[in-house]
């Protein structure tokens, strides 16, 4: 129980060197407990790809060698590298070996752990310079230009134990604005600081809080937006799984400043792992007096709760999300009232989302100024993105705001794979557009983003190369809107429908030209009309696609082909007859019998080559997979 | 989006309706509840049939109409029943530019069911969900918790085979 600001500076120093190993700079002044640690990725990337099974081996082989004193097993958040999982990182050397397989483990442990050679061969290679030298991660593409602020702690602590988290600052920055702080400096700081939301829209934080803070009532909230619903986006997850700790305190310090006593975390039911680590860091904070009555001894109350999501992609919009924690449907009510002054069950709320929370400890530690040193004038600090797609390296990021596209895609992302060309980068989701090739040197903030069309939005960044159609993307992100407009209002409810059936009817190749013009008028009418911000945005990749790639809307229309090869109706599979063997692979895999053999022998050839009947044809691809070696069979 | 309504008919047993009944009663002080109340009954039943959302609606004093109005609304309450297996199938976008979507379809075929659909004989039950994060396995699908990623076509037959 930490009753006092000293009590918990005693306990910082206490549990320093249960961390101290990971830390070059405490390692030379604390002495630690272990000679090394193995710190192994739990996220959900390399849960998916048995990384716990990898901390089983890994603590049975430690057990046969005799080694549990001298080593110890943690299992952290996101290292944000998920392309290479699963990853583990060994303390004090800091090597880092990817794509681990539980048969590695007993020569890494006998290797490594006993015999002190680290096991090069298992390395991720891109840490391994000439003549075998290890390189520091953060020497690699991927990390080099990486700030962790909101993810400082991912992939460092366990984010099991409090203690690893109050060792490495934890609850200092909730310490000092109880202490040392009135409610109006810390919102002032957060205001200086220049902290936009990270949710998508971007709001100054500090002038959401200080909407909220004057406004009187018995009971005030604090919810924490962590309904990540954008396809793509996982950095809110990554928090929740890897720091969940930040969060609680964040909250705690939004409660001071605005006058709460009561937090929420609206979470996705698919996030089952950050579920569970929330709620064991809530009891923990809780049992530790850090959430409750009195924290600190100077009479502030603040307690938290979770609640969960169902899988509602409108529940991300602030007023939606407010009324599903009530527990109605989650429609969005029209604003002003503003959530400040009337918000969850009526009262003045303050919510952000999760990212935008886990800055501000280190706001309130580091001060506004060192926050607003980082990113470009009018957005400050770091921004987290989520690398998906045609891209090597695929995980979380965290830089600068202002680094251009080229360098997050080029550099950071290590660029597309398999010799194709970057066409274009789709950001912000459903909500928001792509950024074509041309424009990969934008240095990516919010203002730049919606210059072109765009928006930063919750920080998705899908990469996309030639194989993909824009206008199946189009139609792709509205299908989504469409399934997932709460049918409040009618623009949204029925505009996008029409707006799908448009695009739909294009990618069958039955659209005509008046169809474009009339898609662009629905989409001004419905961005204008829409009552919230799901039916406000959901024209925009439509949008974006049409300013960027008109061509290939035309493509479809006029010429009735896809440029990219992926609108099905628009395709036809062709037999190249000379260099077809004649193996019949092809029409034996058919499910729609529409390949036929043909009584033309190619030249150097001893069977009669196939052919297909486009009627027939259902367009399944099944006899392109089957023709892989040959490759006779071609869409056009 | 339209929910698909199971015309099965309802078998519960009385050891879930004891386990329903002991979820309301440590809720129903607060109705604002009625959704975490609704994924527990979830988590009992499997789904949600007509009478258990009339079992909460009398449980939590809230009308059916409202219960129902919730269970339509969200995805993850499911009114049909799901197969021993359940394939969920990532369609988030960055699965989906990886070929999702013709994943999906591969297992709609050899299955010969659409998606919120169960085969005949309640093995499999295919389901095409939102993103799961595990984005960097792309394409992901998940049968029941066991988690597949960086699909191909021929990872298909191989998935069922484990299965059948």
């Amino acid at each position: 129980m930490i009753k006092t600001v000293a009590e918990l500076n005693t306990l910082r120093e206490q549990v320093l060197q249960t961390i101290a190993l990971r830390d070059a700079e405490k390692l030379a002044s604390v002495k630690c407990d272990y000679k090394r640690n193995v710190l192994v990725c739990g996220g959900t990337g390399c849960t998916s790809s048995n990384s716990l099974k990898i901390v089983e081996a890994l603590k049975r082989e430690i057990a046969a060698n005799g080694i549990e004193n001298e080593v110890k097993v943690v299992t952290t958040g996101c290292f944000g590298l998920c392309a290479l999982g699963p990853i583990m990182i060994v303390y004090p050397e800091g090597s880092f070996y990817s794509m681990v397989n539980v048969d590695d483990i007993p020569e890494i442990v006998k290797e490594h752990f006993v015999n002190g050679n680290v096991v090069t061969r298992l390395l991720y290679d891109e840490t391994v310079g000439e003549g075998g030298k290890i390189k520091s991660l953060n020497e690699t593409d991927f990390y080099r230009k990486q700030i962790r602020v909101a993810l400082r702690n991912c992939g460092v602590i366990d984010p099991e134990d409090i203690n690893e988290y109050v060792a490495r600052d934890g609850y200092q920055a909730l310490a000092k604005c109880l202490t040392e702080l009135t409610p109006d400096q810390v919102i002032q700081i957060v205001s200086d600081s220049g902290l936009r939301g990270r949710g998508g829209g971007g709001f100054p934080t500090g002038r959401k809080w200080a909407l909220c803070a004057p406004n009187k009532a018995d009971q005030k909230y604090v919810v924490c937006n962590a309904d990540e619903g954008d396809p793509g986006a996982f950095m809110d997850r990554s928090v929740l799984e890897g720091d969940p700790h930040c969060l609680i305190e964040a909250m705690a310090i939004a409660g001071y400043a605005v006058g709460a006593t009561q937090g929420y975390v609206y979470v996705r039911a698919e996030y089952p792992i950050a579920v569970t680590r929330l709620q064991k860091a809530i009891e923990s904070a809780r049992e530790n007096g850090l959430l409750g009555k009195n924290i600190f001894g100077t009479g502030f109350d603040f307690d938290m709760d979770i609640r969960l999501g169902a899988g509602a992609f409108v529940c991300g919009e602030e007023t939606a999300l407010m009324t599903s924690i009530e527990g109605n449907r989650g429609e969005p009510r029209p604003r002003p009232p503003f959530p400040a002054v009337k918000g969850l069950f009526g009262k003045p709320t303050v919510e952000n989302n999760v990212e935008t929370f886990a800055n501000v400890p280190q706001i309130i530690l580091k001060g506004a100024e060192w926050f607003a040193s980082m990113g470009t004038p009018t957005a400050k600090g770091t921004k987290v993105f989520a690398l998906g797609g045609k891209i090597k390296h695929t995980g979380l990021v965290e830089i600068p705001m202002g680094t251009t596209l080229r360098e997050i895609v080029e550099e950071i992302g290590g660029g597309v794979p398999n010799g194709k060309s970057f066409k274009a980068a789709q950001a912000g989701g459903p909500s928001g557009g792509c950024i074509p090739a041309s424009l990969i040197d934008t240095p990516v903030d919010y203002d730049n983003l919606t210059a072109v069309g765009c928006m930063i939005g919750s920080g998705g960044l899908i990469v996309m190369d030639e194989d993909t159609c824009m206008v199946d993307m189009a139609k792709f992100f509205l299908e989504f809107t469409v399934d997932e407009s709460c049918g409040k209002c009618t623009p949204c409810r029925v505009g996008i429908k029409r707006l799908l059936e448009i695009l739909d009817k294009i990618t069958q190749g039955k659209g005509t030209l008046e169809d474009i013009d009339r898609m662009e008028e629905l989409c001004n009418y419905i961005k204008a009309n829409s009552l919230c911000g799901l039916g406000q945005t959901a024209p925009n990749p439509v949008l974006s696609t049409l300013r960027f790639f008109r061509d290939e809307y035309v493509a479809h229309v006029v010429d009735k082909k896809c440029p990219a090869g992926v609108c099905k109706s628009l395709l036809n599979f062709v037999i190249d007859k000379d260099k077809c063997i004649g193996c019949g692979m092809c029409a034996k895999n058919c499910p729609a019998d529409a390949i036929s053999r043909t009584d033309y022998i190619a030249p150097g050839h001893k069977l009669a080559s196939f052919e297909i009947n486009t009627e027939k044809c259902i367009k399944c691809g099944a006899c392109l997979d089957s023709c892989k070696k040959i490759k006779a069979i071609s869409k056009k | 989006m339209q929910k698909k309504i199971s015309n099965h008919p309802f078998n519960g047993t009385p050891e879930q309706a004891a386990k329903l009944e002991a979820v309301i009663n440590a809720n129903k002080h607060d109705k604002s509840l009625l959704m975490a109340v609704m994924q527990e009954a979830q988590g009992i039943y499997g789904y949600l049939p007509y009478e258990v959302q009339k079992m909460i609606a009398d449980g939590m004093d809230v009308p059916i109409e409202k219960v129902f109005g919730v269970s339509t609304f969200y995805a993850q309450f499911s009114l049909t029943p799901k197969g021993e297996y359940n394939i969920s199938i990532c369609l988030g976008t960055a699965c989906y530019v990886k070929g999702a979507g013709i994943i999906f379809d591969k297992f709609a075929e050899k299955l010969g069911i659409g998606a919120d659909e169960c085969t005949a004989d309640g093995k499999f039950s295919l389901t095409a969900c939102r993103c799961i994060g595990a984005c960097g396995l792309a394409p992901v699908l998940t049968v029941n918790e066991e988690v597949y990623g960086r699909l191909t076509g021929a990872d298909v037959d191989t998935i069922l085979a484990k299965y059948q």
